[in-house]
């Protein structure tokens, strides 16, 4: 296949970070199969970075590429940089994609954002608990 | 292990046999039939050879078969020649919902232009109902084209009960593109008692740019390239001489080895089909099950996973199939055809579509259902609704 990039094609083929996470810190979720796309994110937290994430997505080889790299991109990262991180980031690292698959396959960063606002949600819960 | 190719229905290997003859008129015969001269009698010689071959393919005389540059141009001058020359009768046009875009585009235009168009619905096994056809006709019904085979879905129509359906109505053309039945059904235009044909020299192993349309001695169409003599006028333009030779030879080798041929791929696609179905749980089959089915023709459904993806996977070790997900196609909007058989739209991403040929290999085939088992697995462990399924055998959606 011509059209994907050699990025796109390594990450679709080997993807990184595949699997879930047991008693995740965040989970987000992006897309449904219905459009043909759906990402679920687990993160892990630790002093505001994300120390372990891992993902499992139904969708197309640039579903699967996106995800994959967006997982390594977001590795060791601080919340507030995650949080700037934008899908176009995500397209461009992989040397971009097909038009037609940049609206709907594109959802990684959205993903990871959403991740986040499920940990700070349940943190800001403990922490009211904690008082 | 070299590629192996399951997508015939998109184009198939242009055989050598097919080749041999085409080559000389490249290279040595280069004249055209119009000429006097011996150039010109060589290959006005050849394109009579080559008529009389297409014509016997499907039962037609040689002067009812007119040569086009592909199945869409066919399909145009069928639909839009056809609708011209009887617009003075009346407004109205009958297809089907699953037709190729080369009949649903024109008619679309048509329609812009004030036409009427009826789309046939049809049942979930890609068939129209006679019944339904019987009721859209109406007084200023002027012309009906019904695909004759499904290439995603490997329908048969009844072609012939569906023109006996419609043929007490004088005055009605019938037009069916039969691209996806060449060589794989015996096409007799004289039994359908069809009056327009579309016949594609792509599909059956003959070189790419050149198709034909049968029209019915006596019916007339207006030409919609015009400007010279060629084809009785009604399509002009220089003949593409090699491609129709090819096309004439890779008739008369489809007709004398239609049966071997549909014994090798329908032992073949029966084969994938009860392997995969055996090695892989939740694969659903898409098209009818009965003899009224493509023999080349395998189209699955495999559940919790996404067409493109799976294709991806066997492309990379030189497996080529298709796929009808939205994600396999350009516009993202996914196969019309399997919306027209009201299949669901999650089992609609997960298709995978073998569409096989005579040089396929049982080899081929083993190595095929192996490699999609592997992926099909790889693909799972990643995907979301799959582990849901698993963990709660709950569907999302």
């Amino acid at each position: 296949m011509t059209f994907y990039s050699k990025k796109v094609m390594n990450h679709f083929l080997n993807p990184r970070n595949v699997g879930y996470i047991k008693n995740a810190d965040g989970i987000g979720e992006v897309g449904n199969p219905i459009c043909g796309d759906m990402m679920t994110f687990y993160i892990k937290v630790s002093n505001n970075r994300i120390i372990d994430v891992k993902f499992q997505t139904f969708g197309c080889g640039a579903a699967i590429a996106v995800s994959s790299m967006v997982s390594e991109m977001v590795l060791g990262k601080t919340l507030e940089e995650v949080q700037c991180l934008t899908n176009d980031d995500v397209a461009q690292a992989l040397d971009g994609l097909p038009s037609n698959k940049i609206h709907c396959s594109n959802l990684g960063a959205d993903a990871l954002h959403k991740a986040i606002e499920n940990y700070k949600s349940k943190h800001q819960n403990d922490n009211i608990l904690k008082k | 292990m070299n590629s192996i190719y399951f997508d015939n229905q998109a184009s198939s290997k242009l055989e050598d046999r097919v080749l041999d003859v085409m080559l000389p008129f490249f290279v040595n015969y280069y004249g055209i039939p119009q000429s006097i001269h011996s150039l010109g009698s060589i290959t006005q010689n050849a394109m009579n050879i080559a008529r009389k071959q297409v014509a016997a393919l499907i039962n037609a005389e040689p002067e009812e078969i007119i040569f086009t540059s592909c199945g869409t141009e066919s399909n145009n001058l069928a639909i839009k020649g056809g609708v011209e020359a009887l617009q003075a009768n009346g407004n109205h046009i009958i297809t089907s919902s699953v037709e190729h875009i080369s009949i649903l585009k024109p008619l679309e235009k048509l329609a812009k232009r004030g036409f009427m168009v009826t789309f046939l619905h049809v049942d979930k096994y890609g068939y129209v109902d006679c019944l339904e056809l019987q009721h859209a006709i109406n007084k200023n019904t002027i012309l009906i084209s019904i695909q004759y085979v499904n290439p995603e879905i490997g329908t048969i129509q009844d072609i012939k009960k569906i023109v006996s359906t419609v043929k007490s109505y004088a005055n009605i053309i019938f037009h069916t593109d039969a691209v996806s039945a060449c060589g794989q059904v015996n096409i007799d235009v004289k039994d359908l008692n069809v009056d327009m044909l579309t016949i594609a020299s792509s599909v059956i192993h003959g070189p790419k740019g050149v198709a034909a349309l049968y029209i019915k001695k006596g019916l007339n169409i207006i030409p919609q390239i015009e400007g010279g003599i060629q084809e009785l006028s009604k399509r002009s333009g220089t003949e593409n001489i090699p491609a129709i030779v090819g096309f004439g030879k890779a008739c008369e080798i489809a007709k004398r080895e239609y049966k071997q041929n549909i014994k090798i791929v329908s032992t073949l696609r029966n084969k994938i089909f009860h392997e995969i179905t055996n090695k892989i749980d939740h694969v659903y089959l898409n098209g009818p099950i009965t003899k009224f089915r493509l023999s080349c023709n395998l189209n699955v459904s495999i559940e919790f996973i996404e067409g493109e993806s799976l294709l991806l996977l066997l492309d990379s070790i030189g497996i080529m199939v298709s796929s009808g997900s939205a994600c396999a196609s350009n516009n993202l909007k996914g196969s019309y055809v399997l919306q027209a058989i009201g299949l669901n739209k999650v089992l609609r991403q997960g298709t995978i579509i073998f569409n096989l040929s005579k040089f396929n290999t049982l080899e081929e085939v083993e190595y095929t259902v192996t490699e999609v088992t592997k992926f099909v697995i790889k693909l799972r462990q990643i995907s979301s609704l799959y582990l849901n399924f698993i963990k709660t055998g709950q569907r999302i959606y």
